[in-house]
């Protein structure tokens, strides 16, 4: 489903280039629930930020599906993260002054469905996750577990090729936590290909492949 | 993009979402036009006061008298009154620029009475030609003025004030009736209203050269006075010296001698107070200028603060897949809907207020009739929202071309 093909990233901050990623292979195959670990300065930002269509590259190649992801217009890269992809934040990142269910719905309002039958599949995604019955309040009447349940629902809505994870328990406790890994790992074993990307190893370890990043290489995988 | 209906919902969800935001906005916006209609509407009444104090006689005129010399020349006595005749009109008439209307009058010596079927009422007469009445703006009730058909023919017509239909003929129609004028009977053509008052609506009109065959006036004129177009009033101090020069010199006055022939300039005077008026309409634009100016800043800067508000919803947005060209729209879109509401709620309520004055505020000597075209208002109105929304243009931009991922992490 993802495969990267010697992915090479340099920054150029002022006087000294940062080379970031030094040709990153990988390939990820459909439903598989991959696990991207290194520690803070180690590129895993970077790449979760190309991997999401995000950031550019410098080199190299990335393949989504079928498609080939590299030097695309900001309108084709809104449509591909759109249709392709769909992100769950450590900080969850709903729009405050919208419902859960409108939350939920609002990755289908750029694809241009309609409302009624935006909120209808909203519903039908925010039930998946088992917040049928608080689909109406706004996220500052919910949990962190519930909010990221809802974030993982909207990141659904749009039946997306892969999910990209980013820290997404790290703003959780421990029970809360392991809700929402069990969810994840339900979502994958109903096909989804997952990306989780932690610097947390026992999120890691309840993955089904974890990589190793460190200097911008992969060193190793479990 | 989804439907427009669809994209409107959204952005009033938005909009009534965040209520603090669009509250504040829409007072700056509703709040600038009001101050600015108000103040328009006040000039206006300012401008209508300086008109309706001229009222009643052409602001656009030059009224010249017969003055006594005031120093001997040619033979002439000092104290001797100057005597104008029909000659004296066909010159001002032939020789000044830029002139528009021209009557002359003359005073028949009559006693001041008039009679009907026995009935005797008090009544002043004038001998004038047909243009004196855009001298007076005297208002035609019933029949008609005087014409030049009356003048050639030297007809035995009168037209006469109400304040003397009323006392003279009580309710029976005055049109075709015979009067009695100092011995001659004249027949009743028209009747008229002034808004001088009852003095000016106590006079009785005559065809001069009527006047002047049948009551021993000869070809005698007791004053002359004319109008000018708009286009010559800057030049009534030049026109006025002009027609004293050209008298001075026909009736051998010595051309340092300034009381003979006596000039009353209601342009000179007008166009004084004019000025000042002028001067208090641009303040007036200054200062709404300045609103509108202020509120453009306004909306821009809310505009501003929104965006900055709302870097991580943005954010989020784009990773959702908005383009940058939806952000924008969406972000003007809403700027317009918001302004342009706000501000026509402004416009009606500014409207309502000067409507206000207009019917409740007592008559004063500063302010009458305060009023306001509306195409002006409107156009204060759009300007200020398209102004406004191109202010927000480049904070917007800069939003939608944000990178999501700094957007997101933005706290």
């Amino acid at each position: 489903m993802i495969r990267l093909v010697g992915i090479d990233k340099t920054y150029r901050v002022g006087a000294h280039p940062l080379h970031v990623l030094k040709g990153l292979h990988l390939t990820v195959p459909p439903g598989e629930l991959l696990a991207i670990m290194g520690s803070s300065g180690s590129g895993k930002s970077t790449l979760l930020n190309i991997l999401g269509i995000l950031d550019g590259y410098d080199g190299g190649e990335y393949w989504l599906g079928d498609a080939l992801v590299k030097d695309l217009s900001e309108r084709k890269a809104a449509d591909y993260r759109n249709r392709f992809l769909g992100f769950v934040f450590q900080s969850f990142h709903l729009l405050p002054f919208k419902t859960a269910l409108e939350n939920v719905a609002l990755p289908l309002y750029y694809q241009g469905v309609s409302r009624k039958e935006r909120l209808r599949r909203a519903a039908e995604h925010l039930d998946q996750v088992g917040l049928s019955d608080w689909s109406g309040h706004l996220p500052g009447e919910l949990s962190g577990g519930q909010k990221q349940r809802v974030a993982i629902a909207r990141a659904l809505v749009t039946r997306p090729r892969v999910m990209l994870a980013d820290e997404p328990t790290g703003a959780l406790d421990s029970v809360t936590t392991q809700e929402i890994m069990d969810l994840l790992k339900r979502v994958n074993a109903e096909g989804m290909t997952i990306v989780v990307v932690t610097h947390e190893s026992d999120i890691a370890e309840q993955c089904a492949r974890t990589v190793f990043l460190k200097d911008g290489r992969f060193e190793g995988e479990r | 993009m989804a439907g427009l209906l669809d994209g409107f919902l959204e952005l009033l969800d938005v909009l009534l979402r965040n209520r603090v935001r669009t509250v504040m906005t829409a007072l700056s916006v509703a709040w600038g036009i009001f101050v600015l209609v108000v103040l328009l509407g006040l000039g206006r009444g300012l401008e209508n006061n300086v008109r309706w104090m001229y009222r009643d006689d052409a602001v656009n005129s030059i009224w010249v008298y017969r003055g006594r010399r005031t120093i001997p020349y040619q033979g002439h006595p000092v104290g001797e009154r100057l005597r104008y005749t029909n000659r004296d009109h066909e010159l001002v008439e032939a020789r000044v620029d830029g002139l528009e209307k021209i009557s002359s009058r003359f005073y028949p010596p009559i006693p001041d009475s008039v009679r009907w079927q026995g009935k005797i009422v008090a009544a002043d007469f004038r001998a004038v030609h047909p243009d004196h009445r855009y001298l007076e703006n005297t208002l035609v009730e019933t029949g008609r003025f005087l014409d030049e058909a009356d003048l050639l023919e030297k007809r035995k017509v009168a037209v006469i004030g109400v304040q003397i239909v009323g006392t003279l003929f009580g309710d029976h129609p005055p049109i075709g009736e015979w009067i009695d004028i100092g011995g001659a009977m004249f027949k009743v053509v028209g009747t008229f209203r002034d808004v001088g008052g009852v003095n000016e609506e106590s006079q009785i009109y005559l065809p001069i050269t009527t006047a002047q065959a049948s009551f021993a006036g000869a070809d005698r004129v007791d004053q002359v006075m004319f109008t000018i177009d708009d286009a010559h009033m800057a030049d009534a101090v030049a026109i006025e010296d002009e027609v004293r020069e050209m008298l001075s010199r026909a009736h051998g006055v010595s051309p340092a001698d300034r009381r003979a022939v006596r000039i009353r300039n209601n342009v000179e005077e007008f166009v004084r107070v004019q000025s000042i008026f002028d001067m208090l309409a641009a303040f007036v634009w200054l200062v709404g200028a300045g609103t509108v100016a202020a509120g453009i800043v306004g909306v821009s800067n809310i505009l501003l603060v929104s965006v900055k508000e709302r870097t991580q919803e943005i954010g989020l947005r784009k990773a959702l897949g908005a383009t940058p060209g939806s952000i924008v729209r969406m972000i003007l879109a809403e700027a317009l809907l918001l302004t342009g509401t706000a501000g026509y709620a402004g416009l009606i309520a500014g409207l309502l207020v000067v409507e206000g004055l207009r019917r409740w505020v007592p008559e004063n000597d500063y302010i009458r009739d305060p009023d306001i075209e509306l195409s002006t208002a409107v156009g204060a109105l759009v300007l200020l929202v398209v102004a406004g929304c191109l202010g927000g243009l480049v904070p917007a931009w800069r939003a939608a071309t944000l990178d999501p991922i700094v957007a997101l992490r933005e706290e």
